[in-house]
């Protein structure tokens, strides 16, 4: 391949040059078949990225102090010193819209663009997570319509009901989201046969024959079904439909809060593997970009001590560190998975007979579009990669006086490190599972909830604080019970606080 | 495709709302903070922004999570010597490594700082200050004062002198006029000019030549008409520019700083003074547009100095306080007419006087000074007994309960209380 002349030579950037990065990034990433949605990008200084980081990235959002309070937050640690922006902020949306930093230099601005706005866009396009919960090309105008209703809502109802009731659905936000599933999309087919069912239950109903038959009394244990009928784990969802006192307005601010959480929903789910994506490929990508002459050496010094930087682990021992850094793990499996396909091990072939030796780039392909970060690991983890990160696991349990190291690295550890890492991010295990699980419709209307106890772990202390805002929304009295798998109740909340039972 | 947009111009302040109701929502601990830290600060520090620390627990949003407890299994990188079956003591919590093991989520727990800390300007600083406070009287000398007068634009009218004429405006209803009056005549001429055409498309003959220099000299001629019947400006048209003068309160204030610089007045309770006096600037600064500031002090004679001299320059010697009320006094009258100032005096002292003159004080008081100004206020400094001065103007606080206040000041931690107490909002009392 004969070489083409470098874009550029110096650290200061122009439109006109990152227009020229782009287009080459852009005309790589196709070659790397990189299936994006337009690009969007956005230089920003770094008061509007505080901006952005204060409403939860977001390029528009309703009013809440909360956001106020994150704002002070960051503006304080940043003017201290204390902590750096980040390069760049990337939405899922269509067009997809990337922040740039003014103060980023040429060659950070085209690392960021490979990173975002090739990277995160393809996973975003293409994960099945973001597919199935997110429409990105309808989020920005959502966040138009939920900023104007709530500003809306603030004018009629008082600034300070909209915040109480933000205040409470916030708290619950982690439990407003649908977990498995999403009610397809019918086809005017379908939609015409849905019509006909309909149509047909009122008729029945006007069945003379069906209104004479005669219905028999329900019995004690048969009034004694719970409402609702299984367990509900969206607790937003159940409270917008069901809960008795709520204005109309009201029901559609926790909607709106509801879906925002929805919409949040796969990123908290696949961190390491967005990351990951996208690490990986501004690091091809620009390494294409050198094979190609595009960019000097000194460019590529420059960027591989950025990239390393980024994709550092400090060890558990270390002053700065703080969990396991998704970059690093992301970017590695990444690397791992394009190793393995290309120079398999005989180590390999065994634990990954399907893809060892197959096409990297299909590979990589299928594996970012079909899974979330604890399959992926508990699919991907190479051996290799677990002994060069020096992985193990340490039990903690609170019976015991010391902490055990259950497993290492090595042939007898390598399953279940792996299989605990993939643990760590399974939002299932990492959240208290609670759910909604009876409602006394009979009776004073109280609401039953159920935490399901996992390896004996017990609610912290904020349980009462969110009670508290739960009984804002439901208006009645509010009980949560923790539950052991056999069934057997080992502790009880209630808010108001239980009075003593008359006997 | 990619499109590349510079946002930098567009507006930073996207979060001020958000600021401004966190601000709000947490406003007593706030302003806890901010009188916690008025005792801390130096004085030339008062009119700054500062930093505000407040509980970050208060500030926190519940959620359901784990707690610690229970048995759970981490994943951490970096073994060095641990092999499976190592048993060891837990580290302590905080710890480099173990930290977060209680935690739902190792990320967010952030630094496991206790307190929340942030900036607030100068301007929302003062504002936590002065809450609740109100400058006594400030409504009736605005009522009283109304000799100054603000001129407005206040729209457009038809007549007026041509130096206001407005150009754009005046065309641009001599435009709609035309327009409005043009109507009828511009039909006849569409309808000309179509059979103009019409006959411009055959082929030429001479019939057909010479309707059309007919035709061409009526379109001519009506065009002519057309002109003259609808002028291109009429005085019809003109506009002019409309002023109105309204009557504005006073918002001119000065303040007199009235202290004793005798011996017995020490470095420190000159400090606590100055305090106070600063206070009072800032708080009377806030009201007014313009607020000149005259420092009188004091001990056998009384002078008018700068600001330096006031606080700092030393002086010895007995104490005579009626000098320095009778130089207020004529400082007053000779340079702070009464209907353009808003006069507030405030005088600061440890209580020191010679036995007789705190008659004469009372009497300028009474006399000379209180009808004329808004408020006076008197600090004294002292942690042991009242003097004859404090017992003397006790008489006068209870003739005049509203112009006059004076509190008793012994420590700095003393200074912001006593302000407040001072200048309390009295609203609720007044009739």
């Amino acid at each position: 391949m004969n070489k083409k002349s470098p874009i550029s030579t110096d650290a200061e950037w122009t439109f006109e040059l990152i227009e020229r990065y782009e287009l080459e990034i852009g005309r790589i990433a196709a070659n790397f078949k990189l299936d994006t949605y337009p690009n969007q990008i956005e230089i920003i200084n770094s008061e509007q990225m505080m901006d952005a980081y204060a409403s939860v990235g977001m390029p528009l959002h309703y009013n809440h102090w909360s956001y106020g309070k994150r704002f002070l937050d960051t503006s304080q640690n940043y003017q201290r010193g204390r902590m750096g922006l980040a390069y760049e902020i990337v939405i899922n949306s269509d067009p997809c819209i990337a922040y740039l930093m003014e103060e980023n230099t040429m060659m950070m601005q085209a690392l960021v663009i490979a990173h975002a706005c090739y990277g995160h866009n393809s996973f975003f396009k293409g994960n099945y997570l973001f597919r199935t919960w997110t429409d990105a090309s309808a989020i920005i105008d959502y966040l138009v319509f939920a900023k104007n209703y709530i500003a809306k809502c603030e004018e009629r109802h008082g600034i300070d009901a909209v915040e109480a009731m933000l205040d409470s659905c916030h708290s619950l936000m982690n439990f407003g989201v649908n977990r498995y599933i999403r009610p397809p999309v019918l086809t005017p087919d379908q939609e015409s046969k849905k019509v006909a069912e309909r149509e047909e239950y009122i008729q029945r109903h006007i069945n003379t024959l069906w209104t004479t038959v005669t219905v028999k009394e329900p019995t004690d244990t048969e009034k004694q079904i719970n409402f609702p009928q299984d367990p509900e784990e969206n607790l937003l969802y159940f409270i917008e439909k069901n809960a008795p006192l709520l204005e109309p307005w009201q029901r559609e601010i926790i909607r709106i809060v509801r879906k925002m959480a929805q919409y949040f929903y796969p990123q908290k789910q696949t961190q390491v593997m967005n990351e990951g994506w996208a690490c990986f490929w501004h690091y091809t990508l620009l390494h294409q970009m050198y094979e190609e002459g595009l960019v000097t050496e000194g460019f590529m010094m420059e960027f591989l001590q950025s990239h390393t930087s980024v994709i550092y682990q400090p060890p558990f021992d270390s002053p700065y560190f703080s969990g396991i850094n998704p970059y690093t793990l992301g970017f590695n499996m990444m690397i791992d998975i394009k190793r393995i396909c290309q120079e398999p091990t005989a180590e390999d072939r065994v634990w990954f007979p399907d893809i060892a030796g197959s096409p990297w780039l299909d590979t990589v392909h299928y594996v970012m579009k079909n899974f979330k970060d604890e399959s992926f690991i508990r699919q991907y983890l190479s051996p290799r990669l677990m002994r060069e990160l020096k992985l193990f696991s340490i039990l903690d349990n609170s019976d015991k006086p010391t902490l055990k190291v259950s497993a290492i690295h090595n042939e007898t550890g390598y399953k279940q490190v792996r299989n605990d890492l993939a643990n760590q991010y399974d939002l299932g295990y990492l959240e208290p599972n609670i759910q909604i699980y009876n409602v006394e419709v009979r009776g004073d209307r109280s609401l039953t909830l159920r935490h399901y106890v996992h390896q004996q772990r017990p609610l912290g202390e904020s349980v009462s604080a969110v009670l508290r805002h739960l009984h804002q929304l439901w208006g009645f009295d509010i009980h949560l019970e923790s539950v052991t798998a056999k069934g057997e109740i080992l502790n009880t909340y209630h808010f108001p606080e239980v009075r003593p039972k008359s006997l | 495709m990619s499109f590349i947009i510079d946002r930098r111009l567009n507006s930073k302040k996207k979060s001020t709302v958000n600021r401004q109701r966190f601000l709000k929502r947490y406003r007593k601990q706030i302003k806890r903070a901010v009188e916690e830290s008025l005792k801390k600060r130096s004085i030339e520090d008062v009119d700054r922004g500062s930093d505000i620390t407040i509980d970050r627990d208060a500030t926190t949003e519940p959620y359901f999570q784990h707690g610690r407890g229970g048995s759970q299994t981490r994943v951490f990188p970096g073994n060095k010597e641990f092999i499976t079956g190592d048993e060891f003591q837990r580290p302590e919590q905080g710890g480099a490594g173990g930290s977060g093991s209680g935690e739902g989520s190792a990320s967010n727990s952030g630094v496991g700082e206790d307190e929340f800390t942030f900036h607030i300007s100068q301007e929302e600083f003062l504002d936590f200050m002065f809450e609740g406070l109100e400058l006594p009287y400030l409504v009736k000398k605005q009522l009283k004062s109304t000799t100054n007068f603000e001129t407005h634009h206040a729209g457009f009218t038809s007549h007026s002198s041509p130096e206001k004429l407005h150009l754009i405006r005046s065309l641009r209803a001599a435009y709609a006029r035309r327009i409005a009056l043009s109507g009828p005549g511009n039909k006849e001429l569409t309808e000309l000019k179509k059979s103009l055409w019409a006959l411009e498309d055959l082929p030429v003959n001479e019939n057909n030549s010479l309707q059309i220099i007919e035709l061409k000299k009526k379109i001519q001629k009506l065009k002519q008409t057309n002109k003259k019947r609808i002028p291109f400006l009429d005085t019809f048209d003109l506009r002019y520019r409309n002023y109105v003068r309204t009557p504005m309160p006073s918002s001119k204030a000065v303040i007199v700083c009235v202290m004793d610089v005798s011996g017995s007045m020490t470095q420190t309770i000159k400090e606590l003074a100055k305090r106070f006096f600063i206070l009072l600037y800032l708080f009377i600064r806030r009201n007014y547009q313009k607020t000149e500031v005259v420092f009188i002090r004091h001990h056998t004679r009384a002078t008018e100095v700068d600001e330096q001299e006031f606080f700092y320059s030393r002086e010895t010697g007995g104490t005579i306080v009626s000098s320095a009320l009778e130089l207020t006094a004529d400082i007053i009258e000779q340079r702070y007419p009464q209907d353009q100032y808003n006069v507030y005096v405030a005088q600061a002292s440890d209580g020191d006087n010679w036995d007789n003159d705190s008659e004469i004080c009372c009497k300028l008081l009474q006399q000379r000074i209180l009808p004329i100004i808004q408020y006076f206020a008197y600090v004294e400094i002292t942690s042991g007994m009242h003097q004859n001065l404090w017992n003397e103007y006790k008489k006068i606080q209870e003739q005049f309960a509203n112009e006059f206040a004076m509190q008793n000041v012994r420590g700095s931690g003393d200074i912001y209380p006593v302000f407040r107490e001072l200048f309390a909002s009295k609203t609720e009392l007044k009739p």
